[in-house]
């Protein structure tokens, strides 16, 4: 069906949260940041000529805000020693770090006035290579006496190896990438009283509105009760919206002092410079087996940059390990991982964390092995999946997968791209000499979503008194459509028509509790316990009815096509759900809090082919096909998955091809704008080709798994596999991504030479 | 200073300082949120309006240079609003909903006028026009596989 | 994003914008389509106190064929320099030029006389232009004065413009013997990487290249090859000949140079095999 959100979308726009005119919001003073131009640097700030002029409502440095308490942790397990501060406090780690606060009356006066604030560097050393980080010659906190944030091992380097006919290694470089939601952060405040007392109501641009609120609540030493948060509508995330910023946490502190409500909207070059990017990892990596094309062994160093303070980005090697084999029976296995802080923006989660990265690794891997062993890659992938009666299973990590179907999907996608017809048509080509080379990427993926640990999620069903429904979801989504698809689920066991259902997510005075939405958990989590809330309001409304009738519940049936009640073997005598709500409660109705809870992580899987067509004159590449099989199990709305499914694909194929963030040896960032960063639009892209599998998890009863970064994960490797494959002829086996034309050039003038 | 201009079919006059932008002006002034802002330099297309009927990146016209000009924002498109009938939606509209060619929706006013605009030049364009008349618009979750689809099935309603 | 304050002077003529500029000098700044300016001031860039805009001198916005040139208002948008049936058949690969600037929207706004004068060595327009060996009409307190494409650009973003003067017209010999037009990118939407114009003149085949240098410059070295009787791809190997390209986050110098030569041959190739 098609989404219930979309008429607002497409005649009056969507409410984000530049948009809110609110009249709480009434006589809002509007709130800029001035960020750091220097990477590494003591810095002072005078803000005196700022605070002078005219319509300067108030500047703000460190040390108006010792009132805070320390900006919570994004997660527990990151080194308190490490953690930001609100402002730059004496010191500037990054570019773009907020040094001060200005308030303006005037929206656009802020602009003008932190060019007032005077702000003096005394410039450090900067330390911008994750490499040279680890050598712990420039030091970000010197109290910590180095630079490492997180080490990670499974199994034994040294003995990894062992048996294998050959070994084939590789350097390899997942790059630093920006998220680029469309819309940039945002948010506004106001407190209860103008004095800046009573409850805050707070609104953001965020994935997960509860923790956003715990954050705000704790930094400002209130209460969450104190803390009413709004997700308005949300204009993408990918995992970099999830929580709350300093720049959020400020604007309710300034809002306080200031007694009047604030707003903020970054600018696009600062979201890019301080919204967090994503990836950024440097990887070692091994394979060993046999030249019949049996993999035996696997061996993965990470080097995780993490930016100048940890985030998600310094535990994403932990997901790394995690999947490191993916979807192979590779018995032998060794990781190590060093995540560590640089003088760059802080690397967050963006849309995979961690698994892309684990993916990318194991299949640039297949791909080597199999041009060491001059096998086809698909059939070395072929030879060495994981088969179907192979789960559940635990794998040397320690992931434990639930089901898969790994050579289906393989076996669904080199079908359906005629994959012995490419590989003629690329042997025609080269023998032909023809100047556009054909290339052809595979691979064949698995993830974990909603994991690690099994995750949990709260709904409430609110069968009002007209009969009509109000789902409550503690996810929060951002284009995901969960009100449609939630509504379909009330839908399927309620026997109400989706049209009389509603879904209200994204407040906390509404939603008692949620985890919001991210890492592909919602419709596993979310939409598990609007199912699960379905069928105990089902069961209250039997119990309800058993007085209505004078029957026993065990006797009461619900007859979903007609919307109501009887008692078995009486279908007459109808009680419909209105009468039934309105008899529980005149006032409320039927309603059921529920928490579902998982048995376990779940483990979507699929298998990408990508073709590529080369220019090899100048190295230029045009992504032409891209054919996959994204297994995320029963699928509730074919429209929503295909969305995501699409979404995925494009930012995997962009980072293969396009997008990178760059900074200089000094920490300067080179990428700071959407003319600079190459974000492709529909000009660069082709359609996809979408098959479907589905595969059920036993984890929740809907049978379902996350389908938000799956296309993602299988897209990457297989593009960045096609460009390589299209140019393998010339004695290429790696080109790191992006794949730029300019790259793809210069390796095949290496290969040749 | 004083402009005066058409938006949406209505004469609106407003007292801007020179420096703002047409975005500002819809947004601030006028209370046309629907258009957004996704960056600064011209790239994401998110702020496009119909300027005397052609596309046009609000963010990058003076308010002070739309004076005296006619001026189409999404909400223009459809003057019943939310509540109206999607049969009386333009077509770019519903087939962006019948194909699922949207999803945050931050893109998607931008995304729809420039696909007005463009069949609006080019009544039935192929797939790869659709493409590269959309190379001014930046959509960071449909991939754009349902925009396109959604700008063909448009164009074939219309002709 | 906005710009810095500035003082804002709308000139529907060519003689409003003159007395404008006359009276602000260079504190002052033109406003065509703003397709190029009005970035750079959001980003603070540009910082003009004064900006004289131009867009709505209607008198500025037309083609007119002159019998061997092509007269092209500098308020002339890109849209319709490259939909115009004169220019399309008089100088095609100006019209073809035009229709590669940015995205629709950019050539719903920006100019071609705008672009001129912006002087941007990877645009497109300054690039076809000077393979077309055009002129600009200069207009300025004492009269006006013509310059040609290849002595107007001076530097990066500097071109003999002075303060007091404004583009106001194009002059494009026709050029109808074959064309070519090369634009390399990582986007569609994206400034030239490296661009390549080739067109036969009644001089012979001249060739320009984008992006090579702080300005868009001619392929000397080419067009002498040519000259001598060379094919195009043995001309073609001297298109980075006496060029400085750039090296930045899109490319490094080296491989510009080699864009340069594998999309001159290509350009080469279509101009030549025209008719």
């Amino acid at each position: 069906m098609l989404r219930i959100e979309d008429p607002k979308f497409l005649t009056t726009g969507g409410t984000y949260a530049d948009d809110l005119r609110d009249p709480r919001l009434e006589g809002a003073g509007h709130v800029t940041y001035v960020r750091s131009v220097m990477a590494h640097a003591r810095v002072t700030v005078d803000p005196s000529a700022a605070a002078a002029e005219p319509g300067v409502l108030g500047v703000f440095t460190a040390d108006d805000f010792r009132d805070l308490a320390p900006m919570p942790l994004p997660l527990p397990m990151l080194p308190p020693a490490m953690n930001r501060t609100y402002l730059a406090d004496g010191v500037t780690r990054y570019v773009g770090e907020p040094v001060a606060v200005v308030v303006t009356e005037d929206k656009y006066a802020g602009e003008d006035a932190v060019e007032l604030v005077a702000v003096d560097y005394d410039p450090l050393p900067a330390v911008v290579d994750p490499h040279d980080a680890a050598k712990d010659e420039v030091l970000l906190f010197p109290d910590v006496g180095n630079n490492t944030v997180l080490a990670l091992e499974v199994g034994d380097p040294a003995t990894v190896f062992d048996g294998c006919e050959i070994v084939v290694r590789a350097e390899i470089h997942n790059q630093r990438v920006a998220p680029v939601p469309l819309e940039v952060r945002g948010s506004a405040c106001a407190w209860e009283k103008p004095d800046g007392t009573g409850r805050l109501t707070f609104w953001a641009s965020t994935q997960n509105p509860h923790d956003a609120r715990n954050i705000i609540a704790e930094a400002l030493q209130l209460t969450p009760d104190d803390v009413h948060f709004i997700a308005p509508d949300v204009g993408g995330g990918f995992g970099a919206k999830f929580g709350v910023s300093v720049e959020d946490v400020l604007l309710a502190a300034v809002s306080r002092r200031l007694g009047r409500p604030m707003r903020w909207t970054e600018s696009r070059t600062e979201n890019m410079l301080s919204m967090g990017h994503g990836r950024a990892q440097h990887q070692s990596i091994g394979i060993g087996g046999s030249r019949d094309g049996n993999v035996t062994a696997y061996s993965l160093d990470v080097l995780q940059d993490a930016g100048a303070y940890p985030h998600f980005g310094a535990v994403l090697p932990f997901m790394t390990m995690m999947m490191a084999t993916g979807v192979y029976d590779i018995p032998s296995l060794a990781v190590k991982t060093k995540s560590v802080v640089t003088n760059t923006s802080s690397v967050v989660a963006y849309r995979g964390a961690g698994r892309p990265e684990a993916t990318a690794a194991i299949e640039r891997a297949m791909d080597l092995f199999a041009a060491e062993i001059g096998m086809d890659p698909a059939e070395v992938r072929r030879k060495n999946l994981l088969p179907p009666e192979a789960f559940p299973l635990t794998t040397p990590a320690g992931a434990n997968y639930d089901s898969g179907e790994y050579a289906k999907a393989l076996d669904a996608v080199l079908e359906a791209a005629g994959y012995q017809a490419l590989r003629a048509e690329q042997k025609r080509r080269r023998d032909a000499g023809d100047r556009k080379l054909l290339g052809i990427g595979v691979s064949s993926y698995v993830e974990i979503t909603a994991g690690p640990e099994a995750g949990t999620e709260f709904a409430r069903i609110n069968v009002h008194p007209d009969g009509s429904v109000t789902v409550y979801t503690g996810t929060s989504p951002h284009g995901q459509g969960h009100a449609t698809s939630f509504a379909m689920l009330a839908s399927d066991e309620l026997g109400i028509p989706v049209e009389r259902i509603s879904v209200v997510h994204g407040d906390t005075d509404l939603v008692a509790r949620g985890g919001g939405t991210g890492g592909s958990r919602s419709l596993q989590l979310g939409g598990a316990a609007v199912h699960q809330g379905a069928i105990e309001t089902v069961e209250k409304a039997r119990e309800t009815a058993s007085d209505l009738f004078e029957a026993a519940a065990g006797d009461i049936v619900l007859d979903k096509t007609r919307g109501g009640f009887h008692v078995a073997g009486s279908p007459d005598e109808v009680r419909s759900w209105a009468e039934i709500a309105a008899s529980a409660d005149a006032e409320h109705g039927l309603i059921v809090d529920t928490d579902f809870k998982a048995t376990g992580a779940s483990f979507p899987f699929g298998a990408h082919l990508a073709v590529v067509e080369v220019d090899a004159d100048t190295g230029k590449t045009e992504l032409i096909r891209m054919v996959t099989v994204d297994d995320a199990g029963p699928v509730v709305n074919p429209v929503i998955v295909e969305g995501q499914r699409h979404g995925g694909i494009a930012q995997g194929a962009a980072q293969a091809l396009f997008e990178e963030v760059l900074y200089d040896a000094d920490g300067n960032p080179q990428s700071t704008n959407l003319a600079d960063y190459a974000f492709p639009s529909a000009a660069e892209l082709p359609d996809y080709e979408l098959l479907l599998m589905e595969t059920r998890s036993p984890h929740n009863p809907l049978g379902v798994k996350g389908i938000g970064e799956a296309g993602t994960i299988g897209a990457t490797p297989a593009v960045q596999s096609a460009v390589i494959d299209a140019v393998a002829h010339l004695g290429v086996r790696h080109i790191d991504m992006p794949t730029t034309s300019e790259r793809v050039w210069r390796a095949m003038n290496a290969g040749q030479s | 200073m004083k402009i005066s201009l058409t938006v949406n079919g209505q004469q609106e006059t407003a007292d801007v300082e020179a420096r703002t932008l047409l975005v500002h002006l819809l947004r601030d002034s006028l209370g046309l949120t629907a258009t957004n802002v996704g960056c600064d330099t011209t790239s994401c297309g998110a702020c496009t309006v119909l300027v005397d009927g052609e596309s046009v990146k609000s963010c990058t016209m003076l308010a002070a240079s739309a004076d005296g000009r006619d001026v189409t924002t999404l909400e223009g498109l459809t003057p019943g609003g939310i509540d109206a009938d999607p049969s009386t939606w333009h077509p770019v509209q519903r087939a962006f909903r019948e194909q699922h060619g949207l999803q945050c929706g931050f893109c998607t006013p931008g995304m729809v006028m420039a696909a007005a605009s463009l069949l609006k030049e080019n009544p039935a364009p192929t797939a790869e026009e659709v493409r590269s008349g959309l190379e001014g618009n930046l959509c960071r979750c449909t991939g754009y596989h349902n925009i396109v689809a959604a700008v063909l099935q448009a164009s074939k309603e219309k002709s | 994003m906005i710009p810095a304050p500035f003082d804002y002077v709308r000139a529907d003529s060519v003689d409003a914008a003159l007395g404008a500029l006359a009276q602000h000098g260079d504190e002052a700044k033109l406003l065509a389509g703003g397709q190029s300016l009005l970035p750079l001031m959001k980003l603070r860039l540009a910082v003009p106190s004064v900006i004289v805009d131009v867009s709505r001198a209607a008198d500025l916005s037309y083609v007119r064929d002159e019998g061997e040139v092509l007269a092209i208002g500098a308020l002339t948008r890109h849209h319709d320099v490259a939909t115009n049936q004169l220019v399309r058949s008089g100088a095609p690969v100006l019209a073809h030029a035009a229709s590669l600037v940015g995205d629709p929207q950019i050539r719903h706004r920006g100019t071609i006389g705008g672009s001129v004068a912006h002087a941007d060595p990877s645009a497109d327009i300054p690039t076809a232009l000077l393979a077309l060996g055009a002129s600009y009409v200069v207009a300025g307190p004492g009269g006006t004065r013509t310059v040609a494409a290849h002595e107007f650009a001076t530097g990066f973003l500097e071109t003999t413009l002075e303060p007091n003067e404004m583009l106001v017209e194009v002059k494009v010999p026709k050029a109808t013997g074959g064309w070519g037009y090369e634009k390399f990118t990582r986007r569609a939407i994206d400034w030239a990487t490296v661009a390549v114009a080739a067109v036969r003149t009644t001089g012979g085949v001249s060739v320009a290249l984008a992006n090579m240098g702080p300005t868009a410059i001619r392929a000397a070295a080419v067009e002498r090859a040519l000259a001598s009787g060379a094919g195009a791809a043995d001309a073609a190997v001297y298109a980075d000949e006496g060029t400085e390209p750039p090296s930045d986050v899109t490319a490094s110098a080296e491989y510009r140079r080699h864009l340069a030569r594998v999309l001159t041959a290509r350009a080469l190739d279509r101009c030549l095999s025209g008719s």
